[in-house]
C-alpha cells in the first residue's frame, strides 16, 4: 500500500488516539516528574458548629508567587518513582543491609506496598491468562460442534460473565461467596469446614479473585476463537481425516496452528488486562489481601487529598510493566512480521 | 450545648417565618455535591428560586470532580457541598471564597454556629451534623443481663457474656473495611485514647506511641467478636449484619440510624430491640472515641460576584427553617433553626453534648487517613505487630506528605 | 454444510455436551441467582441469617405476604428513573460502536495491507497506549473538559470511549484482515480499482465476521464502562453502570441494594432481547462468515 493511501486510511483512528491517549500520556509523564510546591502553613482559629479550635492551614498568598513562576511545581526528577510508595530503593537497600537471612529480607520487601502488589499482580496474571485461554478454547470447540439452532442461545449465556459489568458481577459474586451466601455455604459443606471464610484469608481471597478472573474473561477468548474456527479451511481438515489423523491430532496439528495468531492476540490483551487487575479488587472488597498498581492509582486519586504525582508515577510504571511483560510476545510478532514482509 | 440552642430558637424562627420564603436570584447557580436524600432535599429547595438557572449535579463521585469543576475561570460549579474532611481539598487548592460580605448582606437568617470560619473568615455554611455512636439490641443485652455499655471495656465484657451465653456468634459489628473505614475507626479510637495525630503545629506525624498501640490493641480485641470477614465490611455490610439479627453491639453512623430498621423484611425482634446510645469512651478517657462531622456548602472563588450572590441566596433559601417538614426532618440531624430532634438523632446529640471533637480540618489529615487505611490491614490480620504497623503508616504518610510539599 | 468427516462419535458428542452444559451453568448461575433474588427483599437477597432464605423468600413472605415482590423494579424504574440511564446507555453504545468500527476498520485494513516497518511500530504504539490505565487518562481530561465546557455531555464521553477503545479495535481488526487473502483486493486493483474501491467492493462484503466480533467487544466496553462514564457524565446524563453504582450508597448514607439488583437484571434484559432478535444475523455473521480462502 502506498504511503499516501495508508495515511488517509489511518488518519481518523490515529488522530483519536493522539488527542485522547498520547497527549495525556505526555502530561502524565511530566506530572510524575514534578510535585506541588512546598507549602507554607499558618496557625489560625477555626470555628465549626461544634466549637472553635486552633488549627493549621495553608498560607495561599505565600506560595502564590512561587506558583506563578513555576506552574508545574517543583522538579523532582525520579524521586517519586523511588519513594516508599513505588520502587522504594531506599527501603530496599536498608532492608538488604540490615537483613537477617534471606527470609527476613523478603519479609521486609513484602511489607513495601509496590512489591506486595507486584507479588499479587504477577501471580494473578500468570495463573489467569493461560487458564482462560484453555477454557475459552475448549468452549469454542465444544460450541462449534453444537447444532446451529442451539448456538445463539449458548453464545448468549456464555457471554453473560462478560456482559454483566465487572463492578456489578464481582459484587454479586461477593454476596454469594459470603460465608452465609449460597456458594460460601456450599464450599463449607463440600470441605466440611463450617468456619471456612473465603474473605478472611489472604490465600483464599487470591484464589477467589483468580477464579473470578478466569470466569470473567473466558468468554472473550471463547468468542475470538469461535470466530476464528469459522474460517478454518474445511479441506485441510478433511484431508487430515483421510490421512487417518485422530481427533486429537486434528486439533493439535490443524486447529491450533490455524488459531495461533488469535491466541497471540488474546494473550496480549489478557496479559495486559490482568496486569491491570482492578475491578475485582474493589468489587470483592479485597484491598486488605490483594492490591495492584491500578488499585494504587485509584487510591491516590480517590483520597481526600489527591496524590497526582504519585498516581502519574504508578501509571508510567504500569505502562513499563506491561511493556516488559509483553516483550516476548512482541519479539515473536516482530519476527513474524519480518518473515512475512 | 449548641443543639439545645438550635432547638430553642425554633419557636422564634417559625414566628419570623415567611419573611424570606420566596427567593429570586439574578445569576447562575450550579451545585455539585453528594447525592444522599438530605442533600437532595436541599438541592430541591434551592431550585425553588426564580430569576436564574439553578443546576444540580448530585453524585456519589462528587469529590472526584469538584476541584476540577471549580478550578477554571469562570468555574463550572458555583458551589460545592462538602463535609469537614472534604473542605480541606477545596481550601488546599484555593477554589472557594470567603463569605463574610455575603453573610452580612443576605445571611441574616443564618445562625452563628452554622458558619464555618477558618482564620476568621467564613468559608462554608453548615446545615447538617453527623457522628458515629453506639447502636445496640436492647433485647439481647437484657437476655444477657448486661447494662448498656458506656465504655469500650464494658462493650467487650458485654460481648463476652453474649457470646458465652450462646445468644450470638459474633455480637460486635463495626465498619472495619480496609481503607477509609478502618482508618476512620482508628481515628475515633485514637482520639478516645487522647492521642494527637501530629506534633503540635507541624505536619510531622506522631502516632507510633503507647496510645497508638493501645488503640490498635483495642481494635484487635473488638475484631475478635466480629464476623471473621470484618475487613470487608463497610457500613453497608455492617448494617446488613445488624438487620439480619447477627449483631448486638455496633458503632454506626448517626445518619444511618433513622433507616436502620426501616428496610423491608427486618424481623420484629430486631425492630423492637433496636436502640441508640451515645458514643463510647475508652481507657478511662473523657473524650468519646468518635468524631463530629458537618455537611455544608461553599461558594466558588472563580466566578462573578453576581453568580456568587445568586448562589449564596439560593442555598441560604434552601436551608431556611421552612424547608423542614415531616418528610425532610427525619432525613438528617439538621443544624437549621426549628429542627426538632427525632428519636433517631439521639446518638448524634449525645455525641455532640459529651465533648466529642470534630474531625480535624488539617490540610494533611487526608493523607494520614489514606496511609492508615492501607497500612493497618496487616495488623488486623495478625500479620505484623502494632508498632510495625504504625511505623509503616508513618513511613507511608511521610512519603505522601513530602510529595505534596507538606514536609521537606 | 456438515460432511460425513465431521460427524463425531457419540462418546465425544456426550462429553462435549456435558462440558457445554457445565460451562453454561457456571456462566449463568450467578446471573440466574440474581434474577431470582431480585424479586425478594434485601434481607433475603443477602440471606445473612440463613442462605436458604434467598430461595424461599422467608422475609419477603413476612413483609409482602408473597415470596415475590416487584419493589426493587418499581423503585429503580419509577422512583429513580432508571429508564433515563437506559436511554443514555443506548445512545452511548450505538455511537461508540458505529464510530469505533468505522475508523477502526479503515485503520485496521490499512495496517494489514501495508508491509512497511512503520505499521509494526504503529501497532506496538497502539498496544502501549492501551496499557495506560483509564482512570489516569480520565483524571487528566477533567480540567480541559471543564475549561472548554465539554464536561458532562454524552458526545464527549462517546469520543473518549472511541479513542480509548481504538487500540483494541485496531489490533483485533488487523488480525482478522490478515486472514482475508491479499489476492482478493490485489486482483481488484489490477482490474483498475483504487485502494478505497477495492476495500469498498471486495473487502467490505467479506469482513463481517471480524467486524461483528469486534463490534460486540466495542459494545460491551461502552456498555460496561465505569471509569470513564462515572467521571465524565453529569448526573442527568449518567449511563446504567454508574447509575447502578450510585444505588449502593456511601459510607455515611444508606443505599438501596435491591434497586441495584433489579437494575442489574434490567440492564441485562435488553441484551438478551437483542441477542435473541438478532441471533440469526450474529450466528450467521460469526458462522458462515464469507471468508472462502
Amino acid at each position: 500500500m502506498k504511503h499516501k493511501t495508508f495515511f488517509w486510511f489511518i488518519l481518523p483512528t490515529a488522530l483519536a488516539m493522539l488527542l485522547f491517549i498520547a497527549l495525556p500520556i505526555v502530561s502524565v509523564i511530566t506530572q510524575s516528574l514534578f510535585t506541588p510546591h512546598e507549602q507554607v502553613f499558618k496557625t489560625v482559629e477555626n470555628c465549626t458548629p461544634f466549637k472553635c479550635t486552633q488549627s493549621t492551614t495553608i498560607d495561599q498568598e505565600a506560595t502564590e508567587a512561587l506558583r506563578e513562576a513555576q506552574p508545574l511545581g517543583r522538579f523532582v526528577g525520579l524521586s517519586i518513582y523511588l519513594d516508599r510508595g513505588h520502587l522504594a530503593f531506599g527501603e530496599v537497600a536498608q532492608a538488604w543491609q540490615s537483613r537477617d537471612g534471606f527470609g527476613d529480607f523478603f519479609n521486609k520487601i513484602g511489607n513495601l506496598p509496590f512489591y506486595r502488589a507486584m507479588a499479587f499482580t504477577l501471580s494473578y496474571t500468570f495463573v489467569v491468562t493461560p487458564l482462560l485461554i484453555i477454557l475459552g478454547f475448549m468452549i469454542a470447540v465444544a460450541v462449534n460442534s453444537l447444532h446451529r439452532h442451539l448456538k445463539g442461545l449458548v453464545i448468549f449465556f456464555s457471554l453473560l460473565p462478560m456482559i454483566v459489568s465487572p463492578l456489578i458481577g464481582s459484587l454479586v459474586l461477593f454476596w454469594m461467596v459470603d460465608s452465609r451466601g449460597v456458594l460460601g455455604t456450599g464450599l463449607q459443606w463440600l470441605l466440611s469446614n463450617p468456619d471456612l471464610s473465603l474473605k478472611a484469608s489472604t490465600g483464599l481471597t487470591w484464589i477467589m479473585l483468580m477464579v473470578y478472573g478466569v470466569w470473567h474473561s473466558a468468554p472473550f477468548a471463547f468468542v475470538v476463537f469461535y470466530a476464528g474456527l469459522q474460517t478454518l479451511p474445511k479441506d485441510t481438515l478433511e484431508s487430515a481425516m483421510i490421512d487417518g489423523a485422530t481427533r486429537w491430532q486434528q486439533i493439535r496439528y490443524v486447529v491450533i496452528p490455524h488459531l495461533m495468531p488469535l491466541v497471540t492476540f488474546v494473550a496480549l490483551i489478557q496479559l495486559m488486562d490482568n496486569f491491570r487487575v482492578f475491578e475485582p479488587i474493589v468489587g470483592f472488597n479485597a484491598e486488605a489481601h490483594a492490591q495492584s498498581l491500578s488499585w494504587f492509582i485509584f487510591n491516590d486519586l480517590g483520597g481526600e487529598t489527591r496524590l497526582l504525582s504519585s498516581a502519574s508515577a504508578s501509571s508510567v510504571l504500569t505502562i513499563l510493566g506491561v511493556a516488559i511483560l509483553l516483550s516476548p510476545v512482541l519479539i515473536r510478532t516482530w519476527r513474524d512480521f519480518n518473515s512475512k514482509g | 450545648m449548641f443543639f439545645k440552642k438550635v432547638a430553642m430558637a425554633s419557636a422564634m424562627a417559625i414566628a419570623a417565618g415567611t419573611a424570606y420564603a420566596d427567593c429570586s436570584i439574578s445569576g447562575r447557580v450550579n451545585v455539585v455535591g453528594n447525592e444522599f436524600p438530605a442533600i437532595q432535599a436541599v438541592g430541591a429547595a434551592a431550585q425553588e428560586c426564580t430569576g436564574g438557572e439553578v443546576k444540580l449535579n448530585l453524585t456519589a463521585d462528587h469529590q472526584k470532580v469538584n476541584v476540577a469543576g471549580m478550578t477554571g475561570n469562570p468555574a463550572e460549579y458555583t458551589s460545592a457541598i462538602i463535609a469537614n474532611s472534604s473542605i480541606v481539598a477545596l481550601m488546599n487548592e484555593d477554589v472557594i471564597r470567603p463569605l463574610d460580605d455575603l453573610v452580612a448582606q443576605y445571611g441574616q437568617g443564618l445562625k452563628k454556629n452554622q458558619l464555618i470560619t477558618i482564620d476568621g473568615k467564613v468559608m462554608a455554611v453548615a446545615f447538617m451534623a453527623n457522628a458515629q455512636h453506639l447502636v445496640y439490641r436492647a433485647d439481647i443485652l437484657e437476655q444477657a443481663g448486661v447494662e448498656v455499655p458506656t465504655t469500650y471495656e464494658e462493650l467487650l465484657a458485654a460481648a463476652k457474656v453474649i457470646k458465652e451465653k450462646g445468644l450470638m456468634e459474633n455480637p460486635v459489628g463495626g465498619p472495619f473495611k480496609a481503607g477509609w473505614n478502618l482508618a476512620q475507626e482508628f481515628n475515633n479510637m485514637y482520639i478516645g485514647h487522647g492521642g494527637e495525630f501530629f506534633k503540635t503545629g507541624t505536619p510531622e506525624v506522631s502516632i507510633n506511641n503507647e496510645k497508638g498501640i493501645a488503640t490498635l490493641e483495642m481494635m484487635k480485641a473488638l475484631s475478635e467478636y466480629m464476623n471473621p470477614d470484618f475487613l470487608t465490611h463497610d457500613s453497608n455490610a455492617t448494617n446488613a449484619e445488624y438487620r439480619a439479627g447477627n449483631v448486638a453491639l455496633m458503632h454506626m453512623w448517626g445518619s444511618r440510624a433513622a433507616t436502620m430498621t426501616a428496610a423491608e423484611g427486618v424481623s420484629d425482634e430486631v425492630k423492637n430491640g433496636f436502640a441508640i446510645a451515645g458514643p463510647l469512651t475508652v481507657a478511662g478517657g473523657d473524650t468519646p472515641a468518635t468524631t463530629l462531622w458537618w455537611d455544608g456548602w461553599t461558594v466558588s472563588k472563580n466566578i462573578s460576584d453576581e453568580d456568587a450572590a445568586a448562589t449564596f441566596q439560593a442555598l441560604t433559601h434552601a436551608i431556611r427553617p421552612e424547608m423542614l417538614n415531616d418528610e425532610t426532618s427525619s432525613l438528617a440531624v439538621w443544624l437549621i433553626d426549628g429542627y426538632e430532634p427525632t428519636e433517631a438523632a439521639k446518638g448524634v446529640f449525645a455525641a455532640a453534648n459529651s465533648g466529642s471533637v470534630p474531625y480535624p480540618m488539617l490540610p494533611y489529615q487526608g493523607l494520614l487517613h489514606s496511609a492508615l487505611g492501607t497500612e493497618l490491614a496487616d495488623f488486623m490480620q495478625g500479620k505484623e505487630d502494632a508498632a510495625t504497623a504504625l511505623a509503616d503508616v508513618e513511613a507511608a504518610y511521610t512519603a505522601a506528605a513530602k510529595e505534596k510539599g507538606f514536609l521537606q | 454444510m456438515s460432511s460425513k468427516a465431521f460427524k463425531q462419535p457419540w462418546t465425544l458428542r456426550t462429553a462435549s455436551s456435558v462440558f457445554v452444559i457445565a460451562w453454561l451453568i457456571l456462566a449463568a448461575f450467578p446471573f440466574l441467582w440474581t434474577l431470582w433474588g431480585s424479586f425478594k427483599v434485601e434481607l433475603d437477597f443477602f440471606s445473612k441469617a440463613d442462605w436458604r432464605n434467598a430461595l424461599t423468600g422467608a422475609r419477603t413472605m413476612a413483609e409482602h405476604g408473597s415470596s415475590f415482590t416487584g419493589n426493587g423494579y418499581s423503585g429503580a424504574w419509577v422512583q429513580e428513573e432508571f429508564w433515563r440511564a437506559v436511554f443514555n446507555t443506548a445512545i452511548v453504545c450505538f455511537f461508540t460502536v458505529a464510530i469505533s468500527l468505522t475508523i477502526g476498520t479503515l485503520g485496521g485494513y490499512a495496517l494489514s495491507r501495508s508491509s512497511y516497518r512503520y505499521t509494526f511500530w504503529l501497532l506496538i504504539t497502539a498496544l502501549i497506549f492501551r496499557a495506560m490505565p483509564p482512570i489516569t487518562l480520565v483524571a487528566g481530561y477533567l480540567l480541559p473538559f471543564f475549561e472548554w465546557n465539554l464536561w458532562g455531555i454524552l458526545p464527549t464521553t462517546i469520543v473518549v470511549l472511541v479513542a480509548i477503545n481504538q487500540p483494541f479495535t485496531l489490533w483485533m481488526l488487523h488480525s482478522f484482515f490478515q486472514k482475508i487473502p491479499k489476492e482478493l483486493d490485489e486482483s481488484a486493483k489490477v482490474d483498475g480499482c483504487t485502494q478505497f474501491q477495492a476495500f469498498r467492493h471486495v473487502i467490505i462484503p467479506v469482513m463481517w465476521p471480524g467486524v461483528i466480533t469486534t463490534g460486540l467487544f466495542s459494545f460491551l466496553l461502552a456498555y460496561n464502562d465505569f471509569a470513564v462514564t462515572s467521571m465524565l457524565l453529569e448526573k442527568e446524563n449518567q449511563t446504567m453502570v454508574p447509575k447502578i453504582a450510585s444505588f449502593l450508597g456511601t459510607t455515611q448514607t444508606e443505599g438501596n441494594v435491591m434497586f441495584a439488583v433489579a437494575a442489574v437484571v434490567s440492564a441485562t434484559a435488553p441484551l438478551f432481547i437483542l441477542v435473541m432478535f438478532f441471533q440469526r444475523q450474529i450466528v450467521s455473521g460469526l458462522t458462515q462468515g464469507a471468508v472462502k480462502g
